[in-house]
């Protein structure tokens, strides 16, 4: 399988994008940039669900086309879709769709992702959306290509389209023992396909490449070095980039002495207005020139980590607050007054930094009037928009590639390195790299949200909820609702303005409401004396849930385990983005260090049919993992327009030495369809723990972090440590 | 600048290079050898981990100057002829990544404790290796390739 990266600069070599502008050309004339073979392109597609999300533009679909498939004389199938790859392993998963319906060898299959010159136009990769709606897509057109080469062959042949059969990039006629490749049936054809209609596809239950653990897609490139990441493109004649940073957020310049950088050899700074940058011919130099700019900045005093809750509540966005709540049924107010047990209870989750361990990069080429940026990003499009509005030019002047990145989760949705190094590269009148620190991209990229949640509920005595009220300011309204059977539930989200630059997150709200809500689901279970499991089946009807909690408690043996004080057991569940996963912890606490250590975490997942299990196993580890950092120790530290711990030695993330034991439990249901799996796999490990401390030792901890590494100001501070 | 001379995966490397920059940066922006990682600049990561004379060191605090005694090995200097070194296959076989931008320091790292400690204990897998970060969350796939390539190389594969 040949790298998209390859693959790209192959055809940028050939011209082909300077030459025919994709989007402006009829459908037709495709073929000309192929030469031939066969092209299947999506149309028309409504008949698809639309992507979810806040809103962008008119964009909400794809407006003509989504996907395309080329199948060229020599057998090679080229897929592209905007979508991109950050190590969720969606390359090799897709391919594998493809290679299941077209029923080819997956090795036959290169794919083309966010490339805003080569692929059609996608929203971006987030939402655990490429699984439920790009895989249908492509397999909807990988059918209709399967389907037009089995009828090619039977014109051939000159025998009814029933009759011929399709195998292994062949078709086949059974009755002559004739067979012709793939190759062979598109050579010298210029065949055109278009797609609006569900075919019907191969269940599940019947998949043979799909369905299996394929490794990842060039997994060989990664253990040698070879695979090139954004911030391992160069151009020729490349120079490198940087920008100066405000000693705070909405700071004002005072005062800029340059002269000192300006004596540097090869070095020239680009001053445009609040803009002020500086390239030279190696990063070093670039480097050592910021250091001499000799800058002022008045920032403005501003909200701190002690005053962030309190703000919450006293700053709502009135226009979205306006909408009401996302959910109501009966009478909380009556339900409450008549329920003889009844809680109410707050919840905090701070703001967290992704920190992807590549950070934010991009290489900028300008040739004339026509701007190509390699960058990593999530929304290749987005990017080219913001390019486009950047330096008012039409998007079609833009090029954005996405070569497969060092992650994201959520955390790179936005082009600022792209943005700064065409700046950069305008003024310089050459190909200019730009490569965000460690620090940078703690400070300047966004923050998952903080929350502040308030939850209020009555049970009868029997362990039946009655009653339940939940608002979350700020963090979201993702997994808000409850999946357990209530009669009464007022249920709100409530935007408020954020001191920090907020955005997506790996399950972005989920991870707050569910450490909320499966907190206080524990409390009223102690509160009504029943086992935490037992309470939770009680209220629950959703069969995918209850099969899930059922497969997590066995594997973990819960029931048979009894906490003591310095060993706790916790159980936490949920559903979101279609996904249904349940998690348990069993944790250690030092009796006297109070130092807590999960050690074992068994989590059932389950997500419709599985595309690739091994793949699937990775994401749901990784998850588990990463929902430790957020659990126990992360947190961002602000006052005063600045963070103060953006480096990996003040803001821990999980290492190994805070790895579990971790047993990954996935229920394949072949019979529902496939949802995304990179998110939810997060959300149920922080109130396991929290349910698995309070177990062990009668305290609740009802703030994330739940052990940080200083303690977070305007906080209780937390008993434990990590 | 100073003109240095860098043995790196076998070959003597003239280049030309401030006092003071690090191997880091003299291995991807001027040698264009970008297997080694920038994950941090601060020795908090271990994305930019290389062997000097076989021991793992952060290139990103470690000044050029410095290595150029040393033979340098960076990710690139592993394979042999087409052949992956038993840790890289190790880590290949084990699926051990996800974005795979922490792997070409956690198999440098792995292969410098592997030097020293052919069969390690865990614990001795743990202590060595949690200078690096993989923020994709593989650790338990990335423990169970180095305990894999412990065995390969037992069974004879080579370093
Ligand atoms: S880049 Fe050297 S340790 Fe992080
Ligand atoms: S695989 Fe992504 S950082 Fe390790």
């Amino acid at each position: 399988m040949r790298t998209h990266n390859e693959l790209a600069v192959g055809l940028a070599q050939h011209n082909i994008h300077d030459t025919l502008g994709w989007f402006q050309l009829d459908r037709r004339d495709f073929l000309k940039i192929f030469s031939g073979g066969l092209l299947v392109c999506l149309t028309g597609a409504s008949a698809w669900p639309q992507e979810s999300g806040r809103s962008f533009d008119d964009h909400e679909l794809p407006k003509d086309i989504s996907a395309w498939l080329h199948i060229a004389a020599d057998g090679c199938v080229t897929v592209y879709t905007g979508k991109v790859e950050v190590g969720q392993n969606i390359r090799t998963s897709l391919a594998q769709l493809v290679a299941e319906e077209l029923m080819v060898p997956f090795d036959a299959i290169t794919m083309v992702m966010g490339d805003t010159d080569l692929t059609p136009w996608d929203m971006g990769t987030f939402g655990s959306r490429s699984t439920p709606t790009m895989g249908p897509q492509l397999r909807t057109i990988a059918t209709a290509a399967r389907q037009t080469l089995i009828e090619t062959a039977a014109r051939r042949w000159n025998v009814p389209p029933a009759t011929p059969r399709a195998a292994d990039g062949k078709v086949i006629n059974p009755r002559k023992s004739q067979s012709l490749s793939y190759g062979d049936l598109t050579r010298g054809e210029k065949l055109v396909k278009t797609v609006s209609n569900e075919v019907r596809l191969t269940p599940a239950k019947d998949w043979k490449i799909a369905g299996t653990s394929i490794p990842k897609a060039d997994g060989r490139d990664f253990v040698t070095g070879k695979h090139q990441y954004p911030s391992d493109i160069t151009r020729p004649g490349m120079m490198f980039g940087k920008v100066l940073r405000p000693q705070g957020f909405n700071a004002t310049l005072v005062s800029l002495d340059i002269s000192e950088a300006e004596k540097m050899p090869g070095v020239k700074v680009v001053r445009e207005s609040d803009f002020i940058g500086v390239v030279a011919a190696d990063a070093w130099t670039a480097e050592r020139a910021l250091v001499a700019f000799q800058a002022k900045w008045n920032v403005p005093a501003q909200l701190s980590n002690k005053e962030l809750f309190d703000s919450f509540k006293q700053n709502p966005e009135t226009d979205r607050d306006e909408s009401g709540p996302e959910h109501v049924t009966g009478s909380v107010t009556q339900a409450m007054a008549a329920a003889p047990v009844k809680l109410e209870q707050q919840y905090t989750v701070q703001y967290i930094a992704h920190a992807p361990l590549e950070p934010r990069a991009a290489v900028a080429e300008w040739v004339g009037d026509k701007l190509t940026v390699w960058t990593g990003t999530q929304r290749p499009f987005g990017v080219r928009d913001e390019l486009a509005e950047a330096f008012r030019v039409p998007t079609t002047k833009v090029r954005v590639i996405q070569p497969d990145m060092g992650s994201g989760y959520g955390g790179k949705h936005t082009g600022e390195a792209a943005v700064e190094a065409a700046r950069l590269a305008k003024a310089a009148g050459k190909p200019v790299k730009v490569v965000w620190t460690r620090e940078e991209e703690f400070t300047w990229a966004y923050f998952r949200p903080a929350g502040w949640i308030e939850i209020k509920s009555g049970a009868q005595r029997d362990g039946t909820v009655i009653a339940w009220e939940h608002h979350n300011y700020n963090s979201g309204p993702a997994a808000i609702t409850t999946p357990y059977n209530v009669a009464n539930q007022i249920i709100q989200f409530h935007p408020t303005k954020s001191p920090l630059r907020q955005g997506s997150y790996r399950g972005l709200a989920a991870t707050a409401n569910h450490f909320a809500r499966e907190s206080h689901m524990d409390e009223l279970a102690h509160a009504v004396e029943m086992d935490p499991l037992e309470f939770r089946l009680k209220n629950l009807s959703d069969p995918r849930l209850c099969a899930v909690f059922q497969a997590a408690a066995e594997k973990f043996g819960w029931g048979r385990l009894r906490s003591t004080p310095e060993r706790g057991f916790g159980i936490a569940g949920g559903t979101d983005k279609g996904g249904y996963v349940v998690t348990c912890i069993e944790l250690e606490i030092d009796a006297t260090s109070k130092k807590v250590r999960i050690r074992r975490v068994v989590e059932a997942w389950e997500s419709g049919a599985i595309v690739n299990p091994d793949g699937l196993r990775n994401q749901i580890t990784g998850a588990i993992v990463q929902a430790i950092g957020g659990a126990l120790f992360e947190a961002i530290q602000f006052a005063d327009g600045r963070i103060l711990n953006p480096h990996f030695a003040q803001y821990r993330v999980p290492r190994f030495s805070d790895t579990p034991q971790i047993d990954v439990v996935l229920i394949d249901r072949k019979d529902l369809p496939s949802a995304g799996a990179g998110e939810t796999g997060i959300v149920g490990l922080a109130p396991a723990v929290g349910n698995a401390i309070f177990a062990a030792t009668g305290t609740r901890v009802r703030n994330m972090p739940m052990a940080p590494l200083n303690a977070v100001p305007g906080e209780q501070a937390s008993p434990f440590q990590s | 600048m100073g003109d240095l001379v860098l043995n790196i995966n076998g070959a003597n490397l003239h280049v030309n290079a401030p006092t003071g920059e690090s191997l880091l940066s003299v291995l991807r922006n001027r040698l264009n050898l970008t297997g080694t990682k920038y994950g941090c600049g601060e020795g908090q990561c271990g994305a930019c981990t290389v062997l000097l004379d076989g021991r793992a060191v952060r290139s990103c605090l470690t000044p050029a100057s410095v290595a150029a005694d040393a033979k340098i090995t960076t990710i690139e200097g592993l394979e042999q002829k087409g052949t992956l070194s038993p840790v890289q296959q190790a880590f290949l076989d084990e699926g051990a990544f996800q974005c795979g931008y922490c792997t070409s320091g956690m198999v440098i790292s792995a292969t410098s404790l592997l030097r020293t400690t052919p069969n390690p204990a865990e614990e001795e897998i743990v202590r060595h290796m949690n200078g690096n970060i993989c923020r994709c969350g593989t650790y338990p796939r990335i423990l169970d390739a180095v305990k894999r390539a412990s065995q390969m190389i037992a069974k004879g594969g080579s370093r």
